[in-house]
């Protein structure tokens, strides 16, 4: 006995013991399993009805597997629910939530990185408080700003007119969801890329340097191909957050152009009609498998990106 | 090769001329134009175009120069709705502050203790925060259904008289939104900590081990006080979501029953887009920015005003 222990306080990690029933142990993995229990409970429960008809449904209870499963719902959801007078089901919600992700994730991307190789090896008078400035800006909340900016983007749109000829709109259009992505998507991506920047040897940038590269040449040359790992980083934090948005997408996108999330709460919340339940939950599930496949996917990557900025700043 | 040498050589030179200290760096303060512009324009700009306005009688259109005064915030803080969506957030704020650190710790102190399948009790815990709030707030919706949820279940098992319908119950609509807020977010709070535990030196466990002090013990009077920093952050984060709580409401309860669970984030949305009177959006949206400043500048203080002393 007190072998075991004088062994055990010396190396710690060491092989210890096997005791695998302590009633430590058992509490450990009891409320483990709980906790478990309570997080997996709504994806279980949005699986199962969704796998349900109707009739079902209205006899049994949320927590019950289907007896017959039917993928009808899920058929439904993805082709004929109706909001407001469109059916033509979540479909049209997940393009446009496509097409708003790609240009919002590669412009907002594509700046941070610059921001964050700009802030961290080429600093010039006042960087660094703009860089400040923008990270406290990370805390405003969003309703502080978002009257003027929806005031600047009709305006811009007009000024764009007066001088292209062409009627680009910005304000109810997709691509001035994608400014408004790429603006509140900048504090958190240049901190990101400013710390990675930051970590890269100085002698390897001032080589660079030496030998006559300029702003352009280092970062295309050297920094990027070395920070993909941050950008795949980026990639998912970005990904995640703008298909999830809801607030930005209902206040700078029309009926046509509404991202999944805003189509799924219409056609969830609406007051007419019988609610089909099941219907609900599969279009739930839909809006919800693109960033759960991302994270089953990406893994400890998500957790990475996630925790980046947050630790640190 | 000979001419790409050349052209190397030469660029140096000529940037080592420094006509103008404005032009030194120059394609470094180029490529900053969107930083800039986002940092001056829309951060500091926009937020001080706002508060500006909230001083003025705004209503369908921004009106500058009709001041007013004060005359919006005395309006604001007598509508009933804002103040019922400020002990909203209050009782919503405190306790998803107090529950999030004690899950979350307690979740990341039992993975903490060298379990097996660590990994696939994380993915567990930290899935719903990649999920949105609008799906959080359908799923919950359709759990806490009072026919077919949680209280028709237990009440078909045979306890008749059991109610537990939080999203039509206006007295504690607030807690049933706050169970799908604690599920979708304790798990990030939880990586967090961990990451802070995972910190701690090996020997302070040795050492407290020898001296024979219990597990719990430990924690309390030891690690938890070396965590202080990511505590602190782990709090601010928290706070900085608290207050944008909106979307979660809005697909859960859309604010009912009633007006029960309005949060100001809504409050401010619906009177800029909706009800077209600018001046209490305005009003209102300040007032956030307001509450915002009350966690971020001690806390700011802490962090920078601490590393100065070092």
């Amino acid at each position: 006995m007190t072998d075991a222990t004088v062994n055990a306080t010396a190396t710690p990690r060491g092989k210890k013991p096997r005791k695998r029933l302590t009633p430590t142990n058992i509490m450990l993995y009891g409320t483990l399993f709980v906790a478990s229990v309570y997080y997996l409970l709504p994806l279980y429960v949005m699986v199962v009805t969704s796998l349900k008809g109707m009739p079902e449904i209205r006899l049994g209870n949320v927590f019950a597997p289907p007896v017959e499963i039917t993928f009808e719902p899920w058929v439904k959801a993805w082709a004929e629910a109706c909001t407001g007078i469109n059916c033509d089901g979540l479909s049209r919600g997940f393009w446009n939530s496509v097409q708003i992700l790609v240009p919002s994730v590669v412009i907002s991307i594509a700046i941070a990185s610059v921001n964050g190789y700009a802030l961290s090896l080429w600093k010039f008078k006042g960087s660094e408080v703009f860089f400040t400035i923008l990270i406290f800006g990370a805390f405003i909340p969003y309703q502080v700003m978002i009257y003027p900016i929806v005031i600047l983007l009709r305006e811009s749109g007009d000024i764009l007119y007066a001088i292209t000829g062409t009627k680009i709109r910005l304000m109810g259009s997709i691509w001035g969801l994608v400014i408004v992505h790429t603006i509140f998507g900048m504090p958190i991506l240049t901190l990101l890329f400013r710390n990675y920047f930051a970590s890269v040897p100085e002698e390897l940038f001032k080589a660079a340097r030496v030998d006559g590269a300029g702003f352009w040449q280092i970062y295309f040359q050297i920094m990027l191909p070395m920070a993909l790992p941050i950008f795949v980083v980026a990639i998912i934090l970005q990904v995640t957050g703008i298909w999830n948005d809801f607030l930005f997408g209902v206040i700078f996108t029309k009926p046509d152009t509404y991202p999944m999330t805003v189509q799924l709460n219409n056609i969830v919340n609406s007051v007419q009609g019988v609610k089909e339940y099941n219907v609900n939950m599969a279009a739930t599930m839909l809006t919800g498998l693109v960033p759960l496949i991302i994270y089953f996917a990406s893994g400890k990557l998500f957790v990475r990106g996630i925790a980046a900025g947050a630790v640190k700043g | 090769m000979a001419v790409t040498d050349g052209a190397q050589v030469v660029s140096p030179r000529t940037t080592s001329k420094r006509p103008n200290r404005l032009f030194k760096n120059m394609t470094a303060k180029l490529a900053s134009i969107p930083m800039i512009f986002t940092a001056l324009v829309v951060f500091i700009g926009c937020t001080i175009w706002t508060i500006y306005h909230s001083f003025t009688k705004s209503k369908l259109l921004p009106a500058p120069d009709k001041w007013v005064g004060l005359d919006q915030y005395e309006r604001l803080w007598s509508t009933r709705r804002w103040l019922v969506s400020i002990e909203n957030l209050a009782i919503y704020g405190i306790c998803s502050l107090v529950l999030s650190l004690v899950i979350g710790f307690t979740l990341a102190a039992l993975l903490d203790r060298k379990i097996r399948g660590e990994g696939v009790f994380r993915t567990i815990f930290l899935y719903p925060f990649a999920l949105s709030f609008i799906v959080t707030g359908l799923v919950w919706q359709w759990i806490l259904n009072p026919q077919f949820g949680i209280q028709g279940v237990i009440q078909k098992w045979g306890w008749e008289g059991f109610t537990f319908d939080p999203l039509n119950n206006a007295d504690i609509v607030i807690y049933g939104i706050l169970i799908a807020g604690i599920w979708q977010g304790s798990g990030f709070i939880m990586v967090i900590l961990l990451a802070g535990l995972r910190g701690i030196d090996e020997d302070i466990w040795k050492a407290s081990r020898v001296e024979g002090i219990p597990v719990w013990k430990t924690y309390i009077f030891i690690i938890i006080p070396m965590m202080r920093p990511i505590f602190v952050t782990a709090l601010v984060l928290i706070a900085a979501g608290i207050i944008k709580v909106y979307d979660l409401v809005v697909a859960q309860t859309s604010g009912g029953p009633g007006i029960a669970s309005e949060v100001p984030a809504k409050y401010v949305i619906e009177k800029m887009f909706q009800a077209q009177n600018l001046g209490q959006g305005f009003a209102a949206s300040t007032m956030m920015l307001l509450s915002v400043l009350v966690v971020l500048i001690p806390w700011a203080y802490l962090e920078f005003g601490g590393k100065r002393r070092d």
